[in-house]
């Protein structure tokens, strides 16, 4: 009976996706153009061979800990708890790791398989800015020349980080199309693939498009997970009762979740970007608490799109949220409610950008302000002996001009 | 399954010339402007027609196509109207194939099965999925082949012999033989590499192969169609149509720059092997 138990318990585990097509239940999957399949077949191969070969893992591992600054710490966050007045708060500060956020764990291991695979020329697509640069950082240490496609309208709200690009020697080309946002920078990016596909490797920046790379950038970031288990026993002696990420792609969430998965007594929320509300038509980018599925950039997954397929734009304070579609494994873990995802609007996340700045001295990304303001609700409803561990995804330097303006500061 | 793209590529075979596929996408830059040009193809010289289903995010299209789509996006076109277009254009014309192309997303929103049937009413002949390669074949393209509508798959210069047995399995009707690595409307780098590939192609499939993507002129259209059984025209097509505009509304010379066009494009596919 030893193989029924077997079936059994990985039937009711949340972990054994994606299966060898690239799907979690019915999401994900390889939706792309014939001219970039036999690469996405070699990508597959190249990754599973490096995943389980010694020299490759101690790279990543010496990386990690010299160059990005790992393990990232978990810090009690004592007048953010007492405000709240409920569950205790721990923030997992990814936005302590070098160039700022949890992105570097993910371009640290596809930069050194873009070498393993011989490629001579990085590409990639940012929202806010942060992928783009923990693309650009790797690219310098790497001597390896870099297009960064970003939404022109993100070019414009996060300024910091295009200079940040350019002077790592990054060429960041600003896309008009559509919206001007991290949809229309995915587009152009894949067209460039498609353009340069003998010489190029993609890295992609979140847990989203194509198989293998849901899978692939789930498994650089589930660091994040793994260290929280064992610093809340460090600090707690226990599991945390409640984990918290914004999910714009999802890459930081699905990195926290991923180890906790399969722990019942562990509370799981996605705070998705709620805009203007999430009842505001095309006013939010909440593709899963108010979009339906579809295919777009590689993948199956929930989408904002009108009735006839047509995706739509979609609207988010955060330029790292501001994009109509989710990671694939996290539509799953919608579908299977063992992750509950919530809006957060924009308002919210900048009385919790606030909230957090002046508490604790730490000014958060706006993105991973979305998380902190589902925090902010969460917390007063738990009792004082429970915790919650949010993962603060990214610093807040990139976004000080944008909220000011929003504030009404006059610099 | 309709044999109109099968007895086409025969008629031209015969005729010793190549067949001309021409790509307009529905619906630009209007409705009524957009079915007027569908009708005046066949007679200005088109064999075939590459209907576009306009897509919000083209990832495979430059700049023309996108152009071409966001116009008929922007005037309210819909895959319903799409659809309905073809069977209008059928009323008047049985023998011209009528393929529908572009992205999956729209399709899987209307529903397969639904698209499948409604499809089939509106006399359409096969489907070019650019994002359904066949690692997604059960998604649509064997409920396509089941319906009876052929499913056209694209091969490029990277699918290599060890890949293409597995392209050309489920493909039927013809095979499209993307020109380049690149996305729609980029220049042909090498004739020569086209010229071979069509023939690498050809020693696996009994298909008629048809050559996309940077043929833009009647010279281009000429030489391409030395060594192919088809050659598609899309971004100039999608071009004429956006030069002909004023203030981005159709004129009255609209229809009458891309039979132009493709009245020019004809007659390089004709002198192709002579």
């Amino acid at each position: 009976m030893t193989d029924t138990d077997g079936a059994a318990t990985r039937a009711n585990s949340f972990r054994t996706g994606p299966d060898e097509d690239g799907r979690f239940g019915i999401f994900g999957g390889r939706y792309v153009a014939e001219t970039l399949m036999p690469l996405i077949r070699d990508l597959e191969t190249a990754y599973f061979a490096a995943k389980d070969d010694p020299a490759f893992i101690a790279e990543m591992a010496e990386l990690r800990t010299h160059y990005a600054g790992r393990p990232s710490p978990l810090y009690f966050a004592a007048r953010l708890s007492e405000h709240l007045g409920g569950a205790r708060v721990y923030l997992k500060r990814e936005e302590l790791n070098h160039t700022g956020s949890h992105k570097i764990n993910n371009t640290l291991g596809q930069i050194l398989l873009a070498r393993r695979m011989g490629k001579r020329r990085i590409i990639a697509e940012t929202g806010a800015g942060q992928h783009g640069v923990a693309t650009a950082t790797v690219c310098a240490k790497f001597d390896l020349p870099c297009v960064v496609f970003m939404g022109a309208t993100d070019v414009e709200r996060q300024r910091p980080n295009v200079l940040r690009m350019q002077m790592l020697g990054a060429e960041v080309r600003p896309v008009t199309a559509g919206a001007g946002t991290l949809k229309d920078a995915m587009n152009e990016a894949l067209r460039d693939w498609v353009t340069n596909v003998e010489t190029t490797y993609y890295l992609i920046g979140t847990a989203a498009g194509p198989h293998p790379y849901p899978l692939m950038v789930r498994d650089f970031q589930k660091i994040i997970g793994e260290e929280i288990r064992a610093q809340m026993q460090a600090a707690e002696g226990r599991l945390p009762d409640a984990l918290v990420a914004c999910v714009g792609g999802g890459s930081n969430a699905i990195g926290t979740f991923y180890d906790f998965l399969d722990e019942p007594s562990v509370r799981i929320y996605g705070a998705e970007a709620g805009g203007h509300g999430i009842e505001v038509e095309n006013g939010h980018a909440a593709s899963m608490t108010g979009g339906r599925p579809g295919v777009l950039h590689g993948n199956r997954t929930y989408l904002l799109q009108d009735a006839d397929g047509q995706i739509l734009e979609g609207h988010s304070i955060s330029a790292g949220l501001d994009y109509p579609g989710v990671g694939p494994e996290h539509s799953f873990l919608h579908d299977k409610k063992r992750v509950t995802y919530v809006p957060i609007t924009d308002k919210e996340a900048l009385e919790a950008f606030q909230l957090l700045t002046r508490l604790e001295g730490i000014i958060p990304a706006l993105e991973s302000a979305h998380g902190l303001a589902q925090v902010m609700k969460l917390a007063p409803t738990m009792r004082k002996d429970e915790t919650i561990v949010l993962c603060l995804s990214g610093r807040g330097d990139k976004d000080v001009d944008s909220v000011g303006r929003y504030l009404g500061m006059n610099a | 399954m309709s044999t109109r793209i099968a007895d086409t590529f025969a008629a031209c075979a015969k005729a010793g010339r190549p067949a001309l596929g021409i790509f307009t996408m529905a619906g630009d830059p209007d409705l009524e402007t957009g079915l007027a040009i569908l009708k005046a193809l066949p007679a200005a010289g088109a064999d075939m027609i590459e209907f576009g289903m306009p897509f919000s995010d083209p990832m495979a299209d430059g700049p023309g196509v996108q152009a071409a789509g966001l116009r008929a996006l922007r005037a309210g076109q819909t895959l319903n109207k799409t659809l309905a277009m073809v069977a209008e254009f059928r009323k008047g014309n049985d023998t011209t194939p009528v393929v529908l192309m572009g992205y999956y997303n729209p399709i899987y929103s209307h529903g397969v099965d639904a698209f499948l049937e409604d499809a089939l009413a509106a006399g359409v002949d096969g489907l070019i999925v650019v994002d359904l390669p066949p690692e997604e074949d059960s998604e649509l393209c064997l409920p396509a082949l089941g319906a009876g509508l052929n499913f056209i798959r694209l091969a490029t210069p990277t699918t290599d012999d060890q890949r293409l047995p597995m392209v050309l399995r489920n493909t039927s009707g013809f095979v499209y033989y993307v020109s380049m690595t690149g996305i729609t409307g980029a220049a042909i780098k090498s004739h020569a590499a086209v010229g071979a590939a069509v023939k690498r192609i050809k020693g696996h499939t009994a298909l008629p192969v048809a050559v996309g993507f940077g043929i833009k002129t009647a010279d281009d259209a000429a030489r391409v169609g030395r060594d192919a059984d088809g050659v598609v025209v899309g971004t100039a097509v999608c071009n004429a149509v956006a030069n002909s505009l004023a203030d981005g509304r159709a004129t009255a010379g609209t229809v009458g720059a891309v039979t132009a066009l493709v009245r020019d494009l004809a007659a390089g596919a004709r002198r192709a092997r002579s």
